[in-house]
């Protein structure tokens, strides 16, 4: 289980004061609410994209609450990310026809080139990576999705050129 | 007044084959040829007919047309609706192979004959985000007689001798639950009543298409109960993955407050009552009901032991009552016409009707109401349609992760809670999955172990540990590796884990298992002694063969094959290499001489 340290270091958090204010003016309408702190932290993730440490934080602080109760029930559901996805979400298929045809390479050359792990977002957040179990298209293994995009028969050597079509928009 | 009415079906189904852009394109027809005026476009809940949608009816002869799309919608406007021609080729036909001249009006067709339409009286009938047409039908008149004519005793009797039981899947008495909230505790301080609407069951959408469909409904029952147990907070805890849900909830709530119909001094009788929304975030143990009023207090999403339980203590620790949907689509409804009516439905122990979410292998797929003690014969083949594709009915699996399957051979047994219960499956929230003899009990039993394990919260040792080890046990048999002590030993986990986990979860993860065991150990057997799955499905069990007197060596299997198993010259005989086949079925999948079989 990943400790509330161990998460803060994965990105740095980008909040502007803009969202702060919009996060406070959520937290000031609903405080009196009793178990506000759900429809606290699903507004907050709309506010962001995810719910950092940083923004657990102030809302511990504004609620008056410890931390490790805001970060039990934001790991505890699965709709709250604690990462950031980036504007093209990488998937790649680990299936088996995929694997067997190299799927595990492109995933690595992927890592490599976004120096990124799997559940990782790019410093820049223009790409975040995840491996997927078998999306069913076995013909044209290996596969991977890039958003709506599926790219079929691919090879590691291959990636750069896919990644770059995603880089200026 | 218009002289016809064009219903469009706005429920998930059919909005995600577009039907808002059918509702636009009416509008627009409609306005070019003058019509405006004279025929209305409603966006109504959902039909039940998911597999024919978008669906379109048009009144007041109530033609049923069915898969429209927007090109569709010029035709039918000027012909129906200007020259009041129906147009025959867009009619719902019941068996298009047969030739079947196409019923033209809704209320004949098999699949809506049968039904008894309590809980889904408006879906599909009124639009769900007007007040206004929901108190046309009635609606608000059971709340109305109750909080003007009625003693809270009164209303929690009816309730009682209606016979209503809880439609969430464990058949608690409705009106028992009622009374012992009013009654254990009467210290003068809050109480709270809620509705369960975090419908997870993969392959459900009962509550999610009342709530679509006829959201007063559900909102003018929680009043009614706030007012029986002497509440006057109600919360819906709804899951987040129904948006179109949400949102005409939060339109009813609006709605209801502006009309007076929630808020303070409800029809002047001194009776306050509001309602508030809590959105789930993805957990599907919060569908238990101790679990579900920890995640409105806002916390982690854990049930905890009972008793006590939630009558003397639920919600911030205060006597509350836990309803589902579709419970409370039936209470207005038993308040106006009595408990009389509603005890008339049904059987002895079951009363009244229940929503059915049919799918998987049946041809009409989509959302039915029958009254208890219909047979499953009925409900899959006069109402269902029956098995496509001429495959033969193997079992049909209810009460999702916690039920079980019910083989052919109790195909004739009225559906009801207790008969249900004594032949190993539940009556469940409602999901009612088909399968035929191309579906593996011993898969099907894994699939709902992976989702068990997947969703338990891990509070209790049984239900995380246990069901994780079961898992494994069946993984183990779909490849091959089973014994037949591994048989014995996924039933003793099974009894065991059922007598101590915590909460219903974990209780009924085990019943998958169980019902296939009881009713299809052949199966079993097959996989763990002849190391073969019987319905080929488990892929450890299978092989693809090519064979060597149909294959005409075109090559396109092997260029198609992901990992290069197949070798062969080209005009000649293909051959498969059983050590690297990965068994994906491409091959199959491709060849166009029907040359390739598994086994």
């Amino acid at each position: 289980m990943a400790t509330a340290e161990q998460t803060a270091t994965v990105l740095p958090f980008l909040g502007t004061p803009e969202q702060e204010e919009r996060l406070k003016d959520v937290i000031d309408e609903l405080r009196n609410e009793r178990g506000a702190l759900m429809p606290i932290l699903q507004r907050a993730q709309d506010i962001y994209g995810y719910l950092p440490i940083e923004v657990q934080k102030m809302i511990a602080e504004e609620l008056d609450v410890p931390l490790e109760k805001v970060f039990g029930v934001s790991t505890f559901y699965s709709q709250f990310t604690l990462t950031p996805k980036g504007k093209h979400h990488i998937s790649v298929c680990l299936g088996t026809a995929c694997y067997v045809k190299g799927s595990g390479i492109v995933l690595d050359k992927l890592k490599e080139k976004l120096e990124i792990d799997t559940g990782e977002c790019t410093a820049d957040r223009r790409f975040s990576l995840d491996a997927c179990r078998c999306v069913g298209a076995c013909g044209l293994a290996p596969v991977m999705t890039i958003g709506e995009d599926v790219y079929g028969r691919l090879s590691a050597d291959q990636v750069e050129g896919i990644l770059k079509k995603y880089e200026n928009d | 007044m218009y002289r016809a009415h064009v219903l469009v079906c706005g429920g998930t189904g059919c909005v995600s084959s577009g039907s808002p852009k059918i509702i636009d394109s009416f509008k627009e027809e409609l306005a070019k040829k003058g019509l405006k005026d004279e025929v209305a476009v409603v966006q109504t809940g959902c039909h039940g007919l998911c597999a024919m949608g978008p669906i379109v009816v048009v009144y007041p002869d109530a033609t049923f047309y069915a898969k429209v799309s927007v090109d569709d919608v010029p035709e039918i406007v000027d012909e129906h609706l200007l020259k009041g021609r129906i147009v025959s080729r867009l009619v719902y036909r019941e068996n298009e192979s047969d030739g079947d001249e196409g019923v033209k009006s809704l209320n004949d067709t098999d699949f809506y004959k049968k039904q008894t339409r309590v809980a889904l009286r408006n879906c599909g009938v009124i639009n769900p985000e007007s007040i206004e047409e929901y108190i046309g039908m009635n609606g608000y008149e059971a709340l109305g007689k109750v909080l003007t004519e009625m003693t809270p005793e009164d209303v929690i009797d009816v309730i009682l001798k209606s016979g209503l039981r809880g439609r969430g899947g464990a058949g608690f008495p409705t009106g028992q639950k009622w009374k012992l909230a009013r009654e254990l505790v009467q210290d003068g301080g809050p109480k709270y009543v809620c509705c369960n609407a975090d419908e997870g069951d993969p392959g459900a959408f009962m509550d999610r298409s009342v709530l679509e469909g006829d959201p007063h409904a559900v909102l003018e029952a929680m009043t009614i109960a706030g007012y029986a147990i002497g509440a006057n907070q109600g919360y819906i805890y709804v899951r987040a993955e129904y948006p179109i849900a949400v949102e005409r909830l939060k339109i009813a709530i609006d709605q209801a407050k502006e009309y007076g119909l929630l808020g303070k001094n409800i029809f002047d009788s001194g009776f306050d009552f509001d309602i508030a929304l809590r959105l789930g975030a993805g957990a599907f143990v919060c569908g238990e009901e101790t679990a579900l009023m920890t995640s409105i207090e806002g916390k982690r999403g854990e049930p905890r032991p009972r008793p006590p339980f939630p009558a003397v203590s639920g919600l911030f620790n205060r006597p509350t009552i836990l309803n589902n949907v579709e419970t409370w689509a039936n209470v207005p409804q038993i308040i106006l016409k009595g408990a009389d009516w509603f005890a008339g439905m049904g059987t002895e122990k079951s009363k009244g009707t229940k929503v059915f979410a049919l799918g998987g292998k049946i041809n009409n797929t989509g959302l039915v109401e029958i009254p208890m003690g219909t047979t499953l014969r009925e409900v899959v083949e006069d109402i269902g349609g029956g098995v496509p594709n001429g495959k033969k009915f193997k079992a049909a699996q209810t009460g999702g992760p916690s039920g079980g399957c019910i083989p052919a051979e109790h195909f004739d047994v009225p559906i009801d809670y207790d008969n249900l219960i004594a032949i190993g499956s539940m009556m469940g929230s409602g999901g009612l999955i088909v399968m035929d003899e191309d579906n593996c009990m011993v898969d099907i039993a894994k699939f709902f172990l992976e989702f068990t394990v997947d969703e338990s919260c891990g509070k209790c040792t049984p239900c995380r540990i246990g069901t994780r080890r079961m898992y494994e046990i069946l993984d183990k048999i779909t490849k091959g590796q089973g014994t037949l002590e591994d048989l014995d030993r996924l039933e003793e986990l099974a009894y065991y884990i059922k007598d101590n986990a915590l909460c219903g979860l974990g209780q009924t993860a085990p019943n998958p298992i169980l019902s296939t065991l009881r009713y299809f150990r052949d199966e079993y057997e097959a996989h763990v002694v002849d190391k073969k799955c019987p319905a080929k499905v488990c892929k450890s069990l299978l092989s693809y063969t090519i064979h060597a007197d149909l294959c005409r060596g075109c090559t396109l299997c092997a260029r198609n094959c992901p990992v290069r198993c197949i070798e062969g010259e080209v005009q000649k005989p293909h051959v498969i290499d059983q050590e690297k086949c990965i068994k994906c079925g491409a091959c199959m999948a491709n060849c166009k001489f029907d040359a390739i079989t598994k086994e």
